[in-house]
C-alpha cells in the first residue's frame, strides 16, 4: 500500500498523467478524493440495515423471550402467552438431519475432488457444485416433494432434512475440498512411504490435518441451512404439537415466523420476533465459531 | 505375506475410491432429480398451454387459466430494480475494502457485510414487514411521489407493500454477494498492474479506474450475475413484501407477484392437478433461468480469479 502514497509526489514531475497544467490537475486530485469518499458512503450505507436488523431483532425480540417461550407450545390463536418450544426442538431436529446426511457425503465428494478430480469428471462436478449453490431453494422445496413427499404420501421430517441436505450438500464439497487441497502433498508422501495405503493416507492424514478448514465449511452450511424456509414450506410443513416421529410433520422456527408475521395480530408478531432473534442467534453463533475455528487452523487466512 | 498386504490395500484404496466417486456422482445426481421432477411435473400445463404459457398475462386459478408473464415480469423487474441499487454501493464496498481501506479496518469491515449474507431471508422478511414497509409509506414513497412523481413508476397509491419494498430488500440481500465476488476478482488483479499506472503518475481513482477495473471486469460481470441469481431466485423476503398480486403494472407502489412467491404462496393450496403443474412449470422457467445465468457467470468469475481456488495477492 505505500505504494499507492507516493502517487501524490509523482504528480509534480512531467509524466503523461500530470501535464503542466495546474487547474487540470486539481481537478484530478478533487476527483481522487470524491471517488474515495463516494466508496466509504457506499461501505457506510450497506452497513445501516445490517445495523437496524440486528438492532429490532434484538430489541423486539428480547421483549417476547421469557421462560414459556422455550419451554411452551404455541396457544391457540387469541390467547396470550405460549411458547415455541416445538418449533425450536423442530429446527434442531431438521437441521440434525440435514447435517447427518449432508456432512459425511460432502466431505466424501470433496475428498474425490481433491484427491482423484482432476480429470473431466472432476471439474464437471466442480462446476455443477458451484452452479448448484445458485439453485433458488424453493426449488428444491418443490423437487423433494416430488420425489419424497408424494412418494410417502405425507409431509414429513424427513423430507424437510432432505431439502436442508441439498441446500448444504454443494457448500460443504466445496469447502472440504478446497481445505484438502491446501494440506502440502509431502504429507501425503511422507504417509504413503511408511507403507500406509491411499484410503489410510487419506482418512487419518490429509483430512486429519484439514479438519479445522472442513469443520468451518460444515459449520457455515449448517447456518445456512437453519435459516432456510422456503424449501420447508413443502416438504416439513409446520406442525402445532411436538415432534413425534421422522416420518411425521414437523414445526421449525422459520416457518413459524412466515406464518406469525402475516398474521394480523400483534401477539403472535410479538412470538415471531422472538423466533427471528433465536434463529438469528443459531446463524449468527454458527457463523462467528466457523469463523473463528477457520483462522486458528489457517492463521487469520 | 507382503503381497497379500499389498492386496488388501488395493481392494481397500479402491474400495475407497468407488465410495468417493460414488459421492461425486451423487451430486450429479441430485441436479438430475431436480431437472426430471421439474420437467416431468410440468408436462400437463405445458402440453395444454404450449409456449403461451410464457406469454399470457392472466394467472387465474379459479378458471384454470394459467400464464407465466405478470410473474416473469415481477421477477425481472423486482431483481432489476435490486441490480440498480446494488451494484454501485456493491462496487464502492469492493473497491473500498480491496483499495483503500487501511489495512487495519479491511477484515472487520469485510467480516460485517458478509455477516449481512448470513441472515436468514426469513429475518429480512420480519424486518422487511415491520421496519422497511412503514419507512417506505411514509418517507421513500412520497419523497419519490412528490420530486419524480411525473415517471409513471412512481404514480398511484403507495401501500408500502409492492415492487419498491421487494427491489430494495433485494438490493440489500444480493450487496454481500456481489461485493464479496468482485472483491475477491479485485484482489487477483496483479499488483504490476496498479504499480505501472502510479509510476506513470496516475492518482489512486485513475487507477482504478482504468487499470484495475478494466483488468477485472468480466469477474465483476461475473459477481453482478451471480448477484442477479440470486435475486431471481429469492423467496421468502419478497413473498412477504411484494404484496402478492400477479399483475403488471407500471407503477413501483404497485404491487406484484414474482415466480418464487406464488410458489411458496399457492403450492400449498392447489389441490388441481393443472394448477399445480402450472406452478412447476413455472418453477422450471425459474430454474432454467438461474441456471443458465450461474453457468455464465461462474465462467466469467473463474476466468478472472483463475479457477476455483480463487488466487489472492499476497
Amino acid at each position: 500500500m505505500s505504494i499507492l502514497k507516493r502517487s501524490d509526489s509523482a504528480e509534480t514531475t512531467r509524466m503523461p498523467f500530470s501535464p503542466a497544467n495546474k487547474g487540470r490537475s486539481r481537478r484530478r486530485k478533487v476527483m481522487d478524493r470524491l471517488m474515495g469518499g463516494l466508496a466509504v458512503i457506499a461501505t457506510m450505507i450497506a452497513l445501516v440495515p445490517l445495523a437496524s436488523i440486528l438492532i429490532y431483532v434484538t430489541a423486539k425480540g428480547m421483549a417476547a423471550i421469557n421462560w414459556d417461550f422455550f419451554t411452551q407450545l404455541p396457544k391457540p390463536v387469541g390467547e396470550v402467552g405460549g411458547g415455541l418450544a416445538n418449533a425450536i426442538v423442530g429446527t434442531l431436529v431438521l437441521v440434525g438431519l440435514a447435517s447427518g446426511l449432508a456432512i459425511p457425503l460432502g466431505i466424501l465428494a470433496g475428498i474425490y475432488l481433491s484427491e482423484f478430480g482432476r480429470g473431466r469428471l472432476g471439474w464437471s462436478v466442480r462446476f455443477l457444485c458451484d452452479v448448484m449453490t445458485g439453485i433458488p431453494s424453493i426449488i428444491v422445496g418443490i423437487a423433494v416433494y416430488g420425489t419424497i413427499v408424494l412418494t410417502m404420501k405425507r409431509h414429513s421430517a424427513i423430507a424437510g432434512g432432505v431439502a436442508l441436505a441439498v441446500i448444504m450438500l454443494p457448500l460443504v464439497t466445496r469447502t472440504a475440498e478446497e481445505m484438502l487441497r491446501l494440506v502440502p502433498n509431502s504429507l501425503r508422501e511422507a504417509s504413503l512411504a511408511l507403507g500406509a495405503s491411499h484410503w489410510r493416507t487419506t482418512l487419518s492424514v490429509v483430512l486429519r490435518s484439514a479438519a479445522g478448514g472442513v469443520i468451518t465449511g460444515s459449520l457455515l452450511a449448517v447456518a445456512r441451512a437453519a435459516g432456510e424456509t422456503a424449501p420447508l414450506l413443502f416438504t416439513a410443513l409446520s406442525s402445532k404439537y411436538w415432534h413425534t416421529g421422522l416420518d411425521q410433520r414437523i414445526a421449525s422456527l422459520p416457518v413459524y415466523i412466515f406464518t406469525y408475521a402475516g398474521t394480523p395480530f400483534a401477539e403472535l408478531h410479538r412470538l415471531a420476533w422472538g423466533a427471528a432473534l433465536v434463529l438469528l442467534s443459531m446463524v449468527l453463533v454458527a457463523s462467528i465459531l466457523a469463523r473463528m475455528a477457520g483462522r486458528k487452523a489457517y492463521g487469520g487466512r | 505375506m507382503k503381497i497379500i498386504t499389498q492386496k488388501n490395500h488395493w481392494r481397500g484404496d479402491r474400495l475407497f475410491y468407488a465410495l468417493t466417486l460414488l459421492a461425486a456422482l451423487g451430486l450429479i445426481g441430485i441436479v438430475l432429480v431436480i431437472t426430471w421432477e421439474l420437467v416431468s411435473g410440468s408436462q400437463l400445463a405445458f402440453s395444454k398451454f404450449g409456449w403461451k404459457f410464457i406469454t399470457n398475462y392472466y394467472w387465474d386459478p379459479v378458471n384454470d387459466n394459467f400464464g407465466a408473464l405478470p410473474l416473469i415480469y415481477g421477477t425481472i423487474v423486482s431483481s432489476l430494480l435490486a441490480l440498480i441499487i446494488a451494484v454501485p454501493l456493491s462496487l464502492g464496498i469492493a473497491i473500498y475494502l480491496a483499495e483503500l481501506a487501511p489495512q487495519w479496518l479491511r477484515s472487520p469491515v469485510s467480516f460485517l457485510v458478509e455477516l449481512l449474507a448470513a441472515i436468514p431471508s426469513i429475518v429480512y422478511g420480519i424486518w422487511g414487514i415491520f421496519v422497511l414497509i412503514p419507512w417506505i409509506r411514509t418517507s421513500v414513497a412520497p419523497f419519490l411521489a412528490d420530486n419524480l412523481g411525473w415517471l409513471p413508476l412512481f404514480q398511484g397509491t403507495p401501500y408500502g407493500f409492492g415492487m419498491l419494498a421487494a427491489g430494495i430488500i433485494l438490493a440489500i440481500m444480493i450487496t454481500p454477494t456481489i461485493s464479496a465476488v468482485s472483491r475477491e476478482v479485485l484482489l487477483a488483479v496483479p499488483n504490476s498492474q496498479r504499480e505501472a499506472m502510479l509510476a506513470l503518475g496516475a492518482t489512486r481513482w485513475e487507477t482504478i479506474k482504468r487499470a484495475v477495473l478494466p483488468y477485472g471486469r468480466s469477474g465483476i460481470i461475473g459477481a453482478v450475475i451471480l448477484g442477479l441469481g440470486r435475486a431471481l431466485g429469492e423467496t421468502m423476503a419478497v413473498t412477504m413484501l411484494i404484496g402478492n398480486r400477479p399483475q403488471i403494472s407500471p407503477s413501483l407502489f404497485d404491487l406484484g407477484q414474482t415466480i418464487a412467491s406464488i410458489i411458496a404462496n399457492e403450492f400449498n393450496e392447489s389441490f388441481d392437478q393443472l394448477h399445480l403443474s402450472a406452478l412447476v412449470a413455472a418453477a422450471l422457467v425459474l430454474f432454467v433461468v438461474t441456471l443458465l445465468l450461474n453457468i455464465m457467470a461462474r465462467l466469467l468469475v473463474w476466468r478472472v480469479a483463475r479457477g476455483p481456488e480463487g488466487v489472492g495477492r499476497e
